[in-house]
């Protein structure tokens, strides 16, 4: 009984398999479409979030392992970022800066001593001040050059020059914008190590701007060592030279930055912090020269006129005084 | 004048690589640089397809936008090269290529990149044709010798295209419709800003 149901069952098996096998080529005949479940590069792309991570990749048998991105549409958006608002930026920058600059000289003109040169100075930044200090500015300047030079000097220096002697020049550019990248860094962390302490904001900085600073009207806020203007500088170079060189370093060590969307990111905020540290910087050299009377002694011989002193940083005199600092007499200047 | 470009059918990669081998070995590029690739996308899924994928030598090409020394140029036929003299090795048309083709030759100090390279559509540079100058900065120039880039040409299934555009999409289309499918000329839409409507 069982056996012939067994056998029985094993028939039918072989006659639906039989069966099938004659209605197999009969479906063949009709037309096959691999595509249909294919992967598709438009569904593909229509998947893509912007601003996600960006990328269509996949397996690749080559050992570069970053070649198996197949279509990045992200550098798109670099592109009109790196070719419309980054000009911008730095044509804002400079050239608004530059703008308040000679609109702020002839309205306001060169802030005086009010009471005149004394005859005496006093210390205000040593050899090692200054030494940091040109040190960081010598290499932020051609730090600048060379960056607003990558940025503008396509559509400035090339028809000026002529395309073999741009590309040579931008080339020495480039290496000295990468070698000089860490004497700024290293002055950077020195400036802030030695110049921190007298830049702790502070109640007397309301003050400062509550009176314009003194650049706005006639008074002399009184301030220490530094005023909340020149804390401003302090800050906006430490913060901005901090972020300058963290998407710098990226920038210089590709391959530390994790993917060209993230060396995309980090051209970006490279860009727009260099540009407005530019203008910042633009503004601070105006004040501390041809702005301001007596400014430039301070980073210069780093003995600074006591009236000068007294009038802008009235409570630092005071206190140098009680430490028991003595005003020199000043030597022969050249008259203005 | 034509208008080159490439198209790789998809339906017929079979992710041989010998496109890869056959631009390095015709162009003899640097060490670590691969100016072809063949990408497989779902790989090991019902319906994984292999792409070949080089510099597609885009219409408004981006990495021409954002160069600061403007080294690129098209040439007649549209083909997008570049001068390896005046390239400074800054990496701007790297992060603006959507198809990933420049590459850097890792040269001196940090991670320091060398002169640009990419593929030429076997095309050569600036220097004057055929010249050992030429070939020894940008590889072969078979298209002054009156013939198409290897990769194609050598490509096994002929899944590989490369010639003038609307010739090259002619032959796409005429596949599509003789055997019922295709899965879209890759990298079109990006590149030429247009696809080939089936």
């Amino acid at each position: 009984m069982r056996l012939s149901q067994s056998i029985r069952s094993l028939f039918g098996v072989f006659g639906f398999v039989l069966a099938l096998g004659l209605v197999a080529p009969a479906s063949a005949q009709a037309p096959v479409n691999p595509t249909a479940s294919s992967v598709r590069e438009e569904q593909l792309l229509n998947a893509l979030k912007p601003g996600s991570a960006a990328e269509i990749g996949g397996r690749i048998s080559i050992p570069d392992q970053k070649a198996s991105t197949l279509i990045r549409p992200a550098g798109r958006e670099w592109r009109e970022f790196h070719q419309g608002t980054m000009h911008l930026v730095g044509a804002v920058a400079v050239l608004g800066m530059l703008a308040l600059l000679v609109i702020f000289y002839a309205t306001r003109g060169r802030i005086a001593i009010s009471t005149g040169r004394s005859n005496q100075t006093i210390t205000r930044f040593g050899a090692f001040d200054r030494f940091v200090h040109w040190t960081t500015a010598g290499c932020f300047i051609v730090l600048a050059l060379t960056g607003l030079n990558i940025t503008f000097g396509k559509a400035l220096l090339i028809p000026i020059f002529g395309e073999a002697t741009f590309a040579a020049m931008t080339q020495l550019g480039k290496y000295a914008h990468n070698y000089l990248a860490f004497p700024f860094m290293i002055g950077l962390a020195l400036m802030f190590l030695i110049w921190v302490k007298d830049n702790i904001p502070s109640k007397l900085d309301i003050d400062w701007f509550m009176q314009g600073g003194g650049l706005i009207g006639k008074g002399h806020p009184k301030a220490k060592r530094f005023n909340a203007g020149q804390k401003m500088v302090f800050w906006s170079v430490i913060l901005g030279g901090a972020a300058l060189s963290l998407s710098g370093w990226y920038l210089l060590f590709p391959y530390t930055a994790g993917g060209v969307l993230n060396l995309q990111f980090w051209n970006i905020v490279h860009g727009v912090v260099g540009m407005v540290l530019i203008g910042a910087m633009l503004a601070h050299a105006y004040i501390g020269s041809i702005g301001m009377e007596g400014a430039f002694d301070a980073m210069g011989s780093g003995e600074v006129d006591l009236n000068w002193a007294k009038e802008h940083h009235a409570l630092w005199v005071e206190d140098e005084m009680k430490k028991g600092v003595m005003p020199a007499a000043a030597r022969l200047q050249a008259a203005e | 004048m034509a208008r080159m470009k490439f198209l790789c059918d998809a339906d017929r990669c079979i992710e041989c690589n010998a496109c890869v081998t056959a631009c390095k070995n015709e162009n003899e590029v640097p060490w670590g640089i691969n100016r072809r690739r063949v990408v497989t996308i779902n790989d090991g899924k019902p319906g994984e397809r292999s792409i070949s994928m080089a510099c597609m030598h885009c219409t408004d090409a981006p990495c021409a936008a954002v160069c600061p020394v403007d080294c690129f140029y098209t040439t007649v036929d549209k083909v997008v090269l570049h001068s390896k003299d005046l390239c400074i090795g800054c990496g701007y048309c790297f992060y603006a290529c959507p198809f990933g083709a420049p590459q850097y030759p890792k040269v001196g100090n940090f991670g320091s990149r060398g002169k640009m390279d990419k593929c030429t559509f076997c095309a050569g540079g600036p220097e004057a044709d055929l010249s050992p100058a030429e070939f020894q900065k940008y590889g072969s120039n078979r298209l002054a010798e009156g013939k198409l880039p290897l990769c194609a040409e050598m490509c096994s299934t002929k899944a590989l295209l490369a010639g003038d555009g609307d010739i090259i999409a002619k032959i796409y289309k005429e596949r599509v419709v003789k055997r019922g499918y295709g899965s879209g000329a890759w990298g079109w839409k990006t590149a030429y800003k247009e696809t080939i409507a089936i």
